[in-house]
């Protein structure tokens, strides 16, 4: 399938998923599904839960910290006793404290930052219990911060937000854990492995040597992985591994599973606040940015290495270092945006081998702080936060206060969306600074000059936006990293949810003012403009400096740009 | 406003033709934007401002301060022409925005002097319980004392007429030299401390406390003494203090990642980056903008209580426009008489004459004129036995008792019942006539006498001229207009209708209107209203934007958050106008601050590491001379364009009446794409201009 017809069919596919999982997603989460009934019910008795009794936004968020709190302590705890588990049939013992508490911090933040190999280090028990649940349940926490906040622009007068326990449990059973399991069989059917036997030695007699093919329960953890803009594989070499991602089809349902709720959750905004143009607004927004960054990023690598050209190597096949040859250059290309500007970070290539301006084009993807789609829940919520901005100073430019969906935008929502919107760069930018100027953090990067500096970015800003890919030079198995990058992915969500939940909050208690001909208009061409004006402005002045000494340096000292 | 003689709301010299924006007068004598003294004043100001108590108040400003002292040491540190520049530069940028603001304030300032001259120590006469006068000093007289004025003095403070009637020249504060007059009762019974009596004796009774006399609260308002930041200019403050907070790291991880590139980085060109990047621009102009908006409304003659009031104006969705005097010309002239019953023309027309003779309506005088035009009919001596009934709004009739004949002029209904009462029968006629008037929207006025209905004279309701396109432009602006009428619903319908208002309220009540004003609201909307009356201070002070005319009683200009000096509710829509231009001049140099940084980059980004990257060259795309030459032409560029753009902050962006898409749409050109491109040019401009002078 040629690069066009993959694009072709991902817009069809897409489309279709955004008007009819995006209107499913509104039924569900305004409670209009109940196939699952008794089991939903039966869940609520267990946690003790009434599903009728709303919380305000201090209680959602309470619920949540505490939740994520004791998944970050439960998922500690299975890797430092996995030894004495079951499931465990390379005998794998407990995987070091520091390790542990990144690679918990990490799936409970959605991030799925790997320092680590899975197919040495987890075992099965692990990735089970500990990694793939959570990869089940963060997204759907992610989802319910993104419809809370939405209920605040719906609802007027109010002073809840919706109950969390309710909300996860929803977004689970009718979404999440359906739609993985479906697709799940498909990628059994392509020949992903799914086995809980131990890894098979095999004796090359032709060779002489031995080698031992990891199995595990990996074509299930695939579909969530994908599904719930996770990233993290069970494998080490990722999505590039033909047992997590064996053909072509399970690479381009890979691209569509990552890109279907961030992109599906618009329209259920829309739907929400009842107008399915505000959802399109958004959704025009992220894809009008989304489709840049794969063109650009898709004609960098297109081009060629210029260290390779500079070498005097004619490359036809573009920039093939690091790529899987079953995909090819510019179809790796389309994956690494899908998953750098979903917070997903699975890769089906080696993405520290992109070019200079490649790599720029994944890394400035999560720079703008994932909103195109961006993650799960994540994606909307945090896109939000940059058009409350954007209406605010649009808003004043028509010579009304600012209003967003009848909304009055005052001084309580600027002070939330500021601080939702600062947190990212200010922690990847602080936390960077911090690992070039130690050694602990200088001794990281395999390459020196600003290549080793566009790892160690990359690295932190891959954190801090929940994304989870690596430029691979970096070894992030160390004390340091792996504290510095818990540090980072921690504050990196929780610190952007709490102010979106109190924004849900704040927002419910307004009532709306009537929209007229006067009214700033929140759904047309000009607004998706100053929205995405508003993204790249914000992402692009505060990482210009950073991006400039590393992907830009280097790719200018090849005297070229393109 | 039920009948004729409702009342005149106007003092009839200022309203008849008065055109909708005029030249400034009164409290806002015309002063230049840059008049010499306030200009002198301001410079001066400027440097005062520095006191870190001022400047923290400003999170941007007092980040440039910082910035500038850590320059400063730099500079005396490691001292060359470079480093002594930018620090001067950085110095200069927090004296323009000092003497922006206090340019804004000084128009303020120099209101406030003038009208502190006219609270010179005045001698008031008291009088005692007992009723004998004493000399007293004004600033002693507390509320609810009572004081004598007569021809010539001055009104020692606030207060309403108990006793007496006089003409008083409000020119002080008004500026509109004809006296107006005032009286006991009624409507226009307040007077303001400092205006002069001209003829007559009138008691006092003081209603303002020492010290906040509506005098005291101009001088606060206009000097900006009270100023409190509204909620959107807090609102903006926070969203810069953010932008400020999210560059700083950004700046000084520079610091850091140049020394791993093994890169030295200069502190001096940090923080000019650093000032370069925070919204220096809008955070600069900030306060001049809000003080310059105040400013505009008291050009107008317009003061606002609050600078809530003003920003809420350019929220107003629903107008509430009082038809007389704001739509029409507001007196109502007599056009015909329509004679039922088989009575005359004549008779009716000498009725309706005799009726009005002690009517001193505008309305009144124009039946007068116009029995003298149709029929010669002149005024006559009525002779010792006569009697004149006054207008009151339970009889909505007046009329004269003369000789043994009763005639009743009034609203139709009123008059078939006293008709009625009298023992006689309404002709079947009359019905007709009334409604064919009243649906021409004008006003029927049946006119009987005894028992016996003569017949109707119409009165017909002038719109004013130009009046119908302002609606429009209202319209368009997603504003809706009902005017408020005590006129029967027919005749509301057909001047709503040639007014091209959107809605209307007719037979209008205090209640009604008051009810009006609370189902707009609860449906999320800001109304905004005029009033003058005592019984217009609740939906003043229920209305979101309250405007109440000079001429108003005290309990309507305390209730509304705005007075109108010139008392001309049409400034209603100029005061809307006014707060939309308000935000969005914010709106326009926020975006035009924040679009400046991209070409601050391309201009000190290469600068920083060109001589560590050499390749970082390709940056400069605007080829300027060299990176110490660039920084300055940056740091130059953003010190200036405060400079620049201090005329626009006090005078607003220019605002036309459009759509919203169609406003933002330009806006977002103006401010957005030219603040995009603008520092590109001006700073390679200054570039050049600093090789063409050898600096660099």
């Amino acid at each position: 399938m040629g690069f066009f017809w993959t694009i072709v069919a991902l817009v069809v596919v897409l489309g279709l998923s955004w008007r009819y999982l995006g209107s499913y997603l509104a039924a569900v989460f305004d409670g209009r599904v109940h196939f699952l009934g008794p089991i939903e019910r039966g869940i609520y008795r267990v946690v003790g839960v009434d599903p009728d009794r709303e919380q305000s936004w201090q209680r959602y968020a309470a619920s949540l910290v505490v939740f994520s709190a004791i998944s970050i302590a439960l998922t500690y705890l299975i890797f430092r006793i996995q030894g004495s588990l079951p499931l465990n049939p390379q005998h794998l013992g407990a995987v070091p404290p520091a390790l542990s508490f990144n690679t918990a911090s990490s799936f409970v933040t959605n991030t799925n930052w790997q320092n680590y190999a899975g197919e040495t280090t987890m075992s099965y028990f692990s990735q089970i219990a500990a990694l793939t649940t959570q990869q089940f349940v963060t997204p759907a926490v992610g989802i319910a911060v993104a419809i809370a906040l939405v209920r605040g622009f719906s609802r007027h007068g109010a002073s809840t937000i919706g109950n969390f326990w309710v909300d996860i449990t929803r977004c689970l059973l009718y979404v999440l854990i359906p739609i993985a399991f479906c697709f799940g069989i498909i990628f059994v059917a392509q020949g992903g492995v799914q086995t809980l036997a131990g890894p098979v030695t095999i004796h090359d007699h032709l060779n002489g040597v031995s080698q031992t093919i990891p199995r595990g329960p990996i074509a299930f953890m695939e579909a969530i992985k994908q599904l719930g803009t996770n990233g993290g594989g069970f494998l080490n070499a990722n999505s590039a591994a033909p047992f997590e991602n064996p053909t072509g089809l399970t690479n381009f349902l890979s691209i569509y599973l990552v890109l279907v709720l961030p992109f599906s959750l618009t329209y259920t905004f829309g739907k929400m606040v009842n107008s399915v143009r505000h959802g399109a607004a958004l959704l025009a927004a992220m894809v009008i940015i989304f489709g840049c960054w794969v063109g650009y990023t898709s004609y960098a690598e297109h081009q060629g290495n210029p260290a390779v050209a500079a070498a005097g190597v004619h490359q036809s096949t573009g920039n093939t270092e690091g790529k899987e040859v079953r995909f090819g250059d510019t179809s790796s290309a389309l994956f690494g945006v899908a998953s750098t500007s979903t917070s997903t970070g699975s890769a089906d290539a080696s993405y520290d081998s992109f070019t200079p301006i490649g790599g720029m084009g994944l890394m400035s993807g999560m720079m703008l702080g994932e909103v195109t789609p961006g993650g799960d829940g994540s994606g909307l919520y945090t896109i939000l936060v940059f058009a409350i901005v954007a209406v605010f100073i649009g808003g004043l430019m028509i010579g009304r206060t600012p209003e967003f969906l009848g909304k009055k935008i005052q001084a309580r929502e600027i002070k939330l969306a500021g601080l939702a919107s600062l947190v990212m760069p200010l922690t990847v930018l602080v936390l960077t600074a911090i690992a070039v100027s130690l050694h602990a953090g200088r001794a990281g990067p395999l390459n020196a000059g600003p290549h080793g500096f566009s790892e160690i970015l990359y690295a932190l800003t891959s954190q801090g936006n929940n994304n989870g890919s690596a430029f691979g030079g970096l070894s992030g198995n160390t004390a340091f990293y792996n504290i510095v990058g818990a540090i980072d992915m921690l504050v990196g969500r929780f610190a952007i949810i709490i102010p979106a939940l109190a924004l849900g909050g704040a927002l419910a208690q307004k009532q709306p003012v009537p929209a007229s001909v006067g009214t700033f208009r929140t759904d047309t061409p000009m607004f998706v403009g100053l929205t995405i004006g508003v993204i790249l402005i914000i992402g692009g002045l505060t990482f210009f400096p950073a991006v400039s000494l590393g992907p830009i340096v280097e790719q200018l000292s090849h005297h070229r740009f393109f | 406003m039920t009948d004729t003689q409702a009342r005149d709301p106007q003092p009839p010299s200022t309203e008849l033709s008065q055109p909708i924006a005029r030249e400034p007068r009164g409290v806002a004598q015309a002063r230049s934007l840059f008049d010499r003294a306030i200009l002198r004043q301001a410079i001066i100001e400027a440097f005062k401002k520095f006191d870190p108590r001022v400047q923290i108040k400003n999170p941007v400003m007092f980040v440039v301060l910082i910035g500038t002292v850590v320059s400063l040491i730099e500079a005396i540190v490691h001292p060359g022409l470079f480093a002594w520049s930018i620090t001067a530069w950085l110095f200069g940028t927090v004296v323009f925005a000092n003497f922006a603001e206090a340019m804004a304030e000084g128009r303020g300032k120099a209101q406030a002097d003038t009208l502190r001259k006219m609270r010179a120590e005045t001698e008031a006469r008291r009088l005692d319980p007992q009723g004998t006068e004493e000399r007293v000093p004004a600033s002693s007289l507390t509320k609810g004392d009572l004081v004598v004025c007569e021809a010539g003095d001055l009104i020692p403070s606030d207060g309403d007429i108990i006793e007496g009637i006089a003409s008083v020249d409000e020119s002080a504060i008004t500026g509109e030299s004809a006296p107006v007059i005032r009286e006991s009762g009624g409507d226009r019974s307040a007077v303001t401390g400092g205006t002069k009596v001209l003829s007559d004796r009138i008691v006092v009774k003081i209603t303002a406390e020492r010290g906040n006399t509506f005098i005291d609260r101009m001088i606060s308002l206009v000097e900006g003494a009270s100023r409190q930041k509204t909620p959107n200019e807090i609102a903006l403050t926070i969203l810069l203090a953010v932008l400020t907070i999210v560059f700083l790291p950004v700046v000084v991880v520079l610091e850091p990642f140049g020394h791993y590139a093994g890169a030295g980085v200069s502190v001096v060109v940090l923080v000019a980056l650093l000032v370069c990047l925070i919204p220096t621009t809008i955070g600069a102009l900030l306060s001049a903008i809000g003080i310059a908006g105040m400013d505009r409304l008291v050009q107008r003659n317009v003061l606002a209580m609050s600078g809530r009031a003003v920003e809420a104006a350019g929220d107003v969705q629903t107008l509430l426009l009082d038809k007389t005097g704001t739509i029409t010309l507001g007196n109502r002239m007599a056009s015909a008489f329509y004679p039922v019953g088989g009575h005359s023309e004549e008779e009716l027309a000498a009725a309706a004459q005799l009726s009005s003779l002690a009517d001193e309506t505008p309305e009144g005088r124009s039946i007068v004129v116009l029995a003298k035009e149709r029929f010669n009919i002149r005024e006559r001596d009525l002779g010792p036995d006569h009697t004149f009934v006054p207008f009151t709004a339970q009889t909505r009739m007046s009329g004269l008792d003369v000789d043994h004949r009763q005639i009743r002029k009034g609203a139709a209904e009123a008059v078939k019942r006293w008709v009625a009462e009298q023992g006689g029968t309404p002709p079947s006629e009359l019905d007709a006539i009334v409604e064919r008037v009243a649906r021409a929207g004008s006003t029927p006025l049946a006119v009987a006498e005894g028992g016996d209905v003569l017949g109707v004279v119409e009165l017909k309701d002038v719109v004013k001229q130009g009046i119908r396109e302002r609606f429009d432009a209202m319209r368009q602006m997603g504003i809706r207009t009902v005017m408020i009428t005590g006129d029967n619903p027919l005749t509301a319908a057909a001047i709503a209708e040639e007014a091209g208002v959107d809605d209307y309220l007719a037979e209008a009540t205090p209640e009604a209107k008051m009810a009006l004003i609370r189902s707009e609201q609860e449906g999320g909307k800001l109304v905004a209203m005029t009033g003058d009356g005592t019984n217009d201070a609740p939906a003043l002070a229920q209305a979101d934007v309250g405007v109440a005319m000079n001429t108003g009683t005290t309990a309507a200009k305390e209730a509304g958050n705005m007075v109108d000096l010139d008392s001309n509710p049409t400034k209603l829509i100029d005061i809307v106008e006014i707060g939309k231009q308000l935000l969005i001049t914010r709106g326009a140099l926020t975006t035009f601050s924040i679009s400046n940084d991209v070409a601050k980059y391309f201009a000190i980004i290469p600068a920083l590491f060109v001589t560590t990257y050499p390749q970082l060259h390709a940056l400069n795309i605007m080829r300027l001379h060299s990176p110490q030459s660039a920084v300055l032409s940056a740091v130059i560029f953003n010190a200036l364009v405060i400079i620049a753009l201090i005329p626009l902050a006090l005078r607003g962006v220019r605002f036309k009446a459009a759509s919203s898409s169609a406003i933002l749409r330009r806006n977002v050109l103006i401010y957005g794409i030219g603040g995009l491109i603008t520092p590109f040019i001006f700073i390679k401009a200054i570039d050049l201009i600093l090789v063409a002078l050898h600096w660099y």
